[in-house]
């Protein structure tokens, strides 16, 4: 315990939470001194708690559910085109919500693939509208997320372990409760927790597909106090409801967790002795080929309507997508700065109650954080003129906990492994972190990279509070298509901006693979 | 040296020239200023006669230009705001920010002009459009019974949405609550924009959508499809019109007010039917385009006093939240 608190000095994590919390309850605050009608939590606001909690709820609990096995399969299996399927398999969670929603409907809509299928055969048709088309939504863009997650926890797990399984002949269940299921209870409980708290904030999914103002969420109460009434006190108290229950919820999940140390290995690639049989081979092929079908159909469906429209593209596409791009590397830049100094700190806590900072990025409402930072900002300078960096910074703290679930671990690891041996040669400060701790987490920060970029490349939220016409981003460029019933044109920037979330993506995590000291 | 010495000098002329051209700044709805939109146009049109720097800010839709402009209040850089509607009068008033203006036009509205501080620059009627293909029903009754399925925009989230809201307030007032129960099993869903729910109509997720009666002519005009049709309602039609007016606290008033005159001039309002898809204000001296003389007419046009519209609106939303969330 000693050992490992004293390695990593928590002063450069303590500021950079510190910051995080100062960003998103300044913006509270900001937003508050401004409130003039105060609104109290009426009847509808109850309801809307209700749903916005429910729906996360079961989001979350059918996001991890299958992913558990989707995660397995993928960790036991070898084959072509592994690596560019868990990279596509990616693609919806870094989606604007809009084109993934468009991409979904192609395929479960009432007029979609599945309903010509359905009719084709005699059977009934479905509808995609109601609170379990929200939920069908929700898992699309968070079951990659959570694979991703137990995904490298399986990984993580040191490969002499499932040496030593085979060598004693464990049978598969054996080895699921042996070796599997306590890295499992490791890594799930904070992959729903996120996914939950993800949830908690939905908008336009819950708004399009819950089918009417039944599907109300918190975060709709949020915009319509602040685009609709103007009642900023509303506006805060309902922001703050959500902070606080997004919060809770993070921090009663991150108590949950064990302590759990998955020991010293060499870092090898992995060789799984177990599973070989026919059978677990067939239902491991089966799950993945059901996991692709269903991620990729929809993402098919964006790429052939959207190959259609690229050739009407204005050029003014290209240049908002250089405003994405800048928008991506400076909020990977600040993600970084947050994220590192944040990781070390929890990691060399026993467990993390201090990462349930990092999830107020996200259980904070952009609009919130926005509105809050312009209010700031305006009597000093044009808030447009810091359009891009703000944006950026709120991108970066949405991206946060995300990057935090992925380096967390990893770092934990490390500093249980060689912590010791780090302190009896004296090394600390940024030697530490660039002889021991960088380098074994290379393919950790490639994936935490690849996702903020692509986030925020995708990202629709504080730019549209700010922007003007020089400073548009892609997803900002693609709404003003559908506006001026260019869907045809529309279709090939969201296709451009699928292209470019995932490439970035790619490149990241690949540059992370690459430079693994495996 | 030579090169960066150059490029300072330029540079320094550059920014001498930039100061004494006037600069006016126009907040206005995202669709305005986009490629397709009339921003671009009008620009060109006004600065070849102002000697000045028009430039437009696009932010989201009317009702997000006011929540902008309520947020930087006096501060604001902006010397108009083009794209607020009826509804929103009164609020934007209240805020105090706007001057009136002295600025009149032989306006084609189907209704009197008389507002003192904003000018109605286009218009439209909101209006279910559907394929040509299907028989559309003739009112909000007959749909209610119909088993046509309808997506149509939150009117907590959009100014459309919101505009069907006070559609059949207008039409039904008491009665209103009633229609809405009748119409629930009707709406596939209630989307967050405009964009979101005609593009889930175009995928063929529903059979009508709410926009306006003067969506077909771009489809006409843009795209030669001739299968969209508005549906046109016996109650009559609730309009939206858009206004320009200027701020109180603008620096360059005068230029401000020769803006506002030029929006209602032929040289912007034959620019807006074919870029911002509604009928201009005051008809243009060579008409409308074809296309748009081929559209329907609704004969009734139905609107709520900009004075009224708010206290109707707070009670139509807590009928509409009423009736859909059972």
């Amino acid at each position: 315990m000693a050992g490992r608190s004293l390695t990593i000095s928590p002063r450069m994590g303590v500021s950079a939470a510190a910051l995080v919390v100062a960003l998103i309850l300044g913006a509270l605050i900001a937003v508050m001194s401004r409130a003039e009608v105060g609104g109290g939590f009426v009847a509808s606001d109850w309801a809307a708690l209700r749903f916005t909690v429910w729906q996360a709820f079961l989001s979350a609990l059918f996001s991890v559910l299958l992913a558990i096995p989707v995660a397995r399969a993928l960790a036991r299996r070898r084959f072509f085109g592994r690596g560019a399927l868990v990279t596509l398999l990616g693609a919806p969670f870094i989606l604007p919500v809009i084109v993934a929603v468009l991409g979904l409907l192609t395929v479960f809509g009432r007029s979609g693939w599945l309903n010509i299928v359905l009719e084709a055969v005699g059977l009934p048709t479905v509808s995609i509208y109601g609170l379990h088309g929200v939920v069908l939504a929700h898992v699309f863009f968070n079951l990659p997320l959570a694979t991703r997650l137990i995904l490298q926890g399986w990984q993580a797990v040191p490969a002499e372990r499932f040496r030593l399984v085979a060598q004693i002949r464990m049978t598969p269940w054996a080895v699921f409760r042996a070796v599997e299921w306590p890295m499992l209870r490791q890594i799930v409980p904070g992959a729903a927790a996120l996914v939950f708290v993800i949830c908690l904030t939905s908008f336009a999914v819950a708004l399009t597909l819950g089918g009417g103002p039944r599907a109300t969420t918190l975060e709709l109460a949020i915009f319509q106090a602040f685009r609709f009434d103007f009642d900023l006190g509303r506006a805060a108290l309902l922001s703050l409801v959500q902070l606080v229950v997004a919060g809770g919820a993070a921090i009663a999940a991150l108590w949950l967790i064990p302590a759990v140390s998955t020991g010293g290995g060499q870092d090898r690639p992995h060789m799984r002795w177990d599973g070989k049989g026919l059978w677990q081979r067939g239902l491991d092929a089966l799950i993945i080929l059901l996991a692709a079908i269903f991620l990729l159909l929809p993402l098919c469906a964006l790429v052939l309507r959207g190959v259609i429209g690229i050739g009407q593209m204005p050029a003014s596409v290209w240049s908002a997508a250089a405003a994405s791009l800048s928008v991506a590397v400076i909020s990977v830049v600040t993600m970084l700065v947050l994220a590192l100094p944040m990781a070390g700190w929890v990691a060399s806590k026993r467990a993390g109650g201090v990462e349930a900072i990092g999830l107020l990025g996200i259980s904070a409402s952009p609009l919130m954080i926005g509105t809050g930072w312009f209010i700031v900002i305006n009597p000093v300078m044009n808030p447009a003129d810091l359009a891009l960096p703000v944006t950026a910074l709120v991108n970066a703290l949405m991206a946060l906990p995300f990057c935090l679930r992925i380096l967390v671990p990893r770092i934990r690891e490390t500093v249980q492994d060689y912590g010791r041996l780090s302190q009896s040669l004296r090394i600390e400060g940024w030697p530490l972190w660039r002889w021991v701790i960088l380098p074994r987490c290379t393919p950790q920060l490639g994936f935490a990279t690849g996702l903020t970029a692509a986030l925020s490349a995708g990202d629709l939220g504080v730019i549209a509070l700010f922007a003007n016409e020089q400073r548009t981003t892609l997803p900002l460029q693609m709404y003003r298509l559908m506006g001026a019933y260019r869907m045809e044109a529309a279709a090939g920037a969201a296709l451009l901006l699928l292209i470019m979330a995932l490439g970035l993506f790619w490149v990241c995590d690949a540059l992370g693979r690459r430079y693994a000291t495996a | 040296m030579k090169a960066l010495t150059l490029a300072a000098t330029t540079m320094i002329a550059a920014t001498a020239a930039a100061a004494d051209t006037p600069e006016l700044v126009v907040y206005t709805y995202d669709s305005f200023v986009s490629d397709w939109g009339p921003g671009p146009q009008i620009e060109k049109a006004f600065e070849e006669t102002c000697g000045c720097d028009l430039k437009f800010v696009g932010n989201g839709d009317g009702a997000a230009l006011l929540a902008r402009l309520k947020l930087e209040g006096e501060r604001s850089d902006a010397d108009l705001v083009l794209g607020l509607d009826t509804g929103l009068i009164a609020a934007a008033k209240e805020t105090g920010l706007f001057a009136d203006t002295k600025i009149s036009a032989d306006y084609a509205l189907p209704i009197e002009w008389t507002d003192a501080t904003f000018a109605p620059y286009d218009w439209g009627y909101f209006a279910f459009v559907h394929n040509k293909d299907m028989t559309a029903p003739a009112n909000f009754k007959a749909l209610g019974e119909s088993d046509a399925k309808i997506v149509i925009q939150d009117p907590r989230s959009s100014t459309p949405g919101l505009g069907l809201l006070m559609w059949v307030k207008d039409a039904y007032g008491d009665e209103a609550p009633a229609v809405w129960e009748a119409l629930a099993d009707n709406v596939v869903t209630v989307t967050k924009g405009w964009s979101e729910a005609y593009g889930l109509f175009l995928e063929g997720e529903a059979d009508m959508v709410l926009s306006y009666t003067t969506s077909p002519a771009y489809h006409i005009i843009a795209e030669e499809d001739e299968t969209k049709a508005a549906a046109v309602f016996d109650e009559g039609h609730y309009m939206q019109i858009e206004v320009v007016g200027r701020l109180a606290g603008s620096d360059q008033p005068e230029l401000a007010e020769k803006f506002m005159q030029f929006m209602v001039s032929d040289a912007a309002q034959s620019i807006l039917p074919t870029t911002n898809w509604m009928y201009p204000a005051v008809m243009p001296s060579g008409g409308l385009p074809a296309a748009f003389e081929a559209l329907v007419k609704p004969e009734n046009a139905r609107l709520i006093d900009a004075d009224k519209a708010p206290a109707i609106r707070d009670e139509a939303l807590a009928e509409w939240l009423g009736a859909l969330s059972q």
